[in-house]
């Protein structure tokens, strides 16, 4: 009979324990009015630049584009082609100006390598567990993952260089 | 007390003495004995079985695939029968799957698959399979284990000895169980004899893309069907089919089928009667059966209702069809790789017959009959008898070969396979089955190259397999190592439905053409949305057409307003996906049909008539990605007269 009062508080003990921290939990990380809030508050909390604005122009990813070479000038042909396949593959997820699901691919090449870029659309879910940048982005982009949409390497270069004009 | 303690201190001792003197001779063997049996059907986490093995479900009307030598079941594939796991028979794009001319049908019993092949091989393109209630035939891609095609078979009743394929797919085949009338009517049932027919049914098969298509028919005497198998190698150009029920008794056939000594087994050349039919031979008449086709560009099936079917009487076609006397009711009727021997499984006879193609074509030649039944010669049985083994076992139903030799038959009576030599009808090794088996399969068995190295037993009864929690059961196959002379009980496996057949071949050449997603690209579907910018919604009077794309992890639209009571709601949900194995579900409240699963790159239909005013959930089902949960949406329902506008919208985006 003891013993069945001592596992019992026990249990209680636990039970108890195992609600509290989820109370706490909650107060901790969530808050209905983010949504409302500006931005800028969002961000307070974190003390460095967002993954999403920092300047990287050194890591090239991790994928099957190792080194790349763009011309000065755009190719507005190939630019054209990758404007259809964006828009096809990548606009459920990616608005060219705006931030969206994902982040907006205006002014990339002023934050990421070339590699960088590729790699991501054809690699992700590798960059997604390696790459420390794509790790940080995923986190910022509330854990949606980039979907791999099984571009040949010839239509995410187009896509890249459509992401050149943008303005 | 004292003393009971004391007897049973003195038993616990005995009882002891003897465990562990039993222990210490058998644990070592044993233990030596079954861990060599678990390396043999372990398969390490990650790896991949070498074969595969297609196990009709019969009464589930679908088809399993299972790996072998794990018995690890990977999934059912839904043929016959309606299946809510992924909305097939529910979706707009393949109701029609279903269509026959006696209506949609929900349901099906199926029985025995079969790999096309190519020179005699199995070549992993399509799996066919008959429905034996409503007969018709299947074919499933094995590129993406999807079910392409339904044919029906007019003129057949009871599609049982079906649906087996000749050595270069040039034809699966399909022969009735119950002769029935030919042209269906009504007429007294006690007038069968001599007025019922049987019809067995050659489906070309169009060799690039495997579209079916009802070649002839070859009206028959009015007996029972029972089991068939074509001719390979040297009898390649023929087809064997076991009959029963050659006394034409259409009640109580129990007692009134079984009177006869011998049945037959009909020889059909059926590359005679193509001749014949290619110069314009037959006759076309009136009949009416559903062609259904799955289309996997435009994602939807189609079914077409044909009008007529080109049959033939055999003795429009002089030798081209005889009889070969048989023994008592033969069931399965299996001819070994070489196409010399021909199998009778005559399942009320105490031996097993076996027949000689060459025998037969010398008796033919020198035209030695026995007679005749309506017009068709019957072969003397001697003349065709190439041996008999005898006394193997109780109720042989089925028998599969090997690649050394050997040939394989089930008894059901007696539960056991029973392991014998071609040419000599030796019995080399016999096993029991737990318990009543059916049919048995061998990898690449029905074939010129048997793939050997497992045999497994579909059994009818499972009774202490399992806990005895029922009174139904799933039923238990086994799996046997016949690599070396004796057979060796490996593992027991459930198997979903009842089995009835099943067909089974090497994994690598089913890897090597699987198909892992459509193309985004390629979506011919009249209402697809293969962007965002094609999502809308589409007010046709009382019809409402949601264009709707899915993506890790949202709808869009995922707010829809402006739905009525009384209106038919299409939710057409394209997956914009293009990456493996990422499919998306679609789900909504009051839904009165099933959810739809599909695919990346696809589109599916489901169709929704909402009954309450309200504020609708819709969600995905199929757990996508972390933000899975977040996957949902609304849809507004307002009284039928209300003046809500028609709207959609993503975030702020639309």
């Amino acid at each position: 009979m003891k013993s069945i009062v001592t596992i019992l508080s026990i249990l209680l003990t636990i039970s108890l324990m195992s609600c509290g921290s989820k109370e706490e939990k909650k107060k901790e990380g969530f808050s209905y009015e983010q949504k409302s809030k500006p931005e800028s508050t969002v961000q307070a909390p974190t003390k460095t630049v967002l993954a999403s604005q920092r300047v990287d122009l050194t890591n090239k990813g991790i994928g099957p584009i190792t080194s790349i070479e763009l011309n000065t000038e755009v190719s507005q042909e190939m630019a054209l082609q990758g404007e259809g396949i964006y828009k096809k593959m990548c606009t459920a997820c990616h608005r060219p100006t705006k931030k969206f699901i994902g982040p907006a691919p205006i002014n990339i090449l002023e934050r990421r390598t070339p590699e960088w870029v590729m790699n991501m659309i054809l690699n992700p879910e590798e960059m997604l567990q390696k790459d420390p940048l794509a790790k940080e982005l995923l986190a910022e982009f509330n854990g949606a993952p980039m979907a791999n949409q099984n571009l040949t390497q010839e239509e995410a270069r187009a896509v890249l260089e459509y992401f050149r004009t943008l303005k | 007390m004292k003393q009971i303690f004391k007897i049973s201190t003195v038993f616990l001792m005995i009882a002891l003495a003897f465990a562990s003197c039993n222990n210490g001779k058998s644990s070592k063997s044993n233990s030596a004995l079954s861990s060599n049996v678990a390396e043999k059907v372990y398969v390490a986490p990650g790896e991949y079985d070498e074969f595969y093995a297609f196990i009709s479900g019969g009464y589930s009307g679908n088809l399993t695939v299972y790996g072998l030598p794990s018995g690890r079941m990977f999934k059912e594939i839904p043929v016959f029968s309606q299946f809510p796991t992924n909305g097939y028979g529910y979706s707009e794009e393949t109701i029609p799957m279903l269509n026959t001319s006696h209506g949609f049908i929900p349901w099906g019993d199926a029985h025995h698959p079969d790999i096309s092949q190519t020179n005699g091989e199995l070549d992993g393109r399509f799996i066919f399979m008959n429905e034996n209630n409503t007969p018709r035939i299947a074919k499933i891609d094995l590129t993406t284990f999807e079910t392409t095609e339904i044919i029906e078979v007019p003129n057949s009743a009871g599609n049982h000895s079906s649906s087996f394929v000749t050595e270069n797919t040039e034809y699966v085949v399909a022969g009735t169980r119950f002769s029935v009338p030919i042209p269906q009517r009504d007429m007294p049932i006690n007038e069968y004899k001599g007025n019922f027919q049987g019809a067995l049914s050659f489906i070309a098969v169009e060799p690039e893309h495997g579209g079916m298509e009802i070649k002839f028919q070859v009206l028959m005497p009015g007996f029972n069907y029972d089991l068939s198998h074509p001719g390979r190698g040297k009898s390649h150009g023929w087809f064997f089919f076991t009959t029963y029920n050659t006394e034409e008794a259409n009640s109580l056939l129990e007692v009134n089928a079984s009177q006869n000594d011998k049945d037959f087994i009909a020889a059909v050349n059926w590359k005679k009667i193509e001749d014949y039919v290619n110069n314009g031979g037959g006759t076309m008449m009136p009949a009416e059966y559903a062609h259904n086709v799955y289309d996997e560009t435009t994602h939807k099936a189609t079914s077409t209702i044909i009008k007529e079917v080109r049959v033939i009487n055999p003795s429009e076609v002089p030798g081209a069809v005889y009889f070969l006397p048989t023994p008592k009711s033969p069931h399965g009727c299996d001819v070994d790789p070489t196409g010399e021997y021909i199998v009778g499984n005559g399942k009320l006879s105490a031996n097993l017959t076996v027949h000689s193609f060459t025998k037969m074509l010398a008796a033919i030649e020198g035209k030695k009959f026995d007679g005749e039944a309506y017009g068709i010669p019957i072969l003397k049985f001697e003349d065709v008898l190439a041996g008999s083994v005898e006394q193997p076992g109780l109720g042989p139903l089925h028998t599969e070969f090997d690649d050394k030799g050997n040939a394989y038959t089930t008894f059901f009576i007696s539960s056991e396979v029973v392991k014998w030599k071609l040419g000599t009808w030796e019995v080399i090794d016999r096993k029991p089955t737990y318990y009543s088996v059916g049919h048995l399969t061998i990898p690449g068995g029905n074939s010129r190259k048997p793939q050997g190295k497992y045999m497994f037993a579909m059994n009818k009864i499972t009774k202490d397999r399992y806990l005895p929690t029922g009174p139904e059961m799933e039923h238990s196959a086994q799996l046997y190592d016949i690599t070396g002379d004796k057979m060796e009980l490996l593992l027991d496996f459930p198997t979903h439905g009842e089995p009835h057949y099943a067909a089974a071949m090497r994994a690598d050449i089913i890897k090597e053409r699987s198909k892992k997603i459509y193309s985004l690209a390629e979506n011919k579907h009249e209402y697809a949305a293969k962007s965002d910018a094609d999502t809308k919604v589409v007010r046709q009077g009382n019809d409402v057409h949601i264009y709707m794309t899915t993506i890790r992890s949202h709808f869009a639209p995922d707010n829809i307003e402006g739905i009525k009571i009384g209106d038919k709601v299409y939710f057409h949900v394209t997956n914009l996906e293009q990456d493996f194995d990422v499919p998306h579900g679609f789900a909504v409240l009051g839904q009165n049909n099933s959810e739809l699963l599909i695919m990346p790159g696809q589109t599916k239909t489901s169709v929704w008539e909402p009954t309450k005013v309200g504020v609708w959930p819709f969600y995905c089902t199929d757990f996508c990605s972390a933000l899975h949960q977040e996957m949902q949406g609304y849809v507004r329902v307002s009284a039928k007269d209300s003046n809500v506008p028609l709207k959609w919208s993503l975030g702020d985006d639309f």
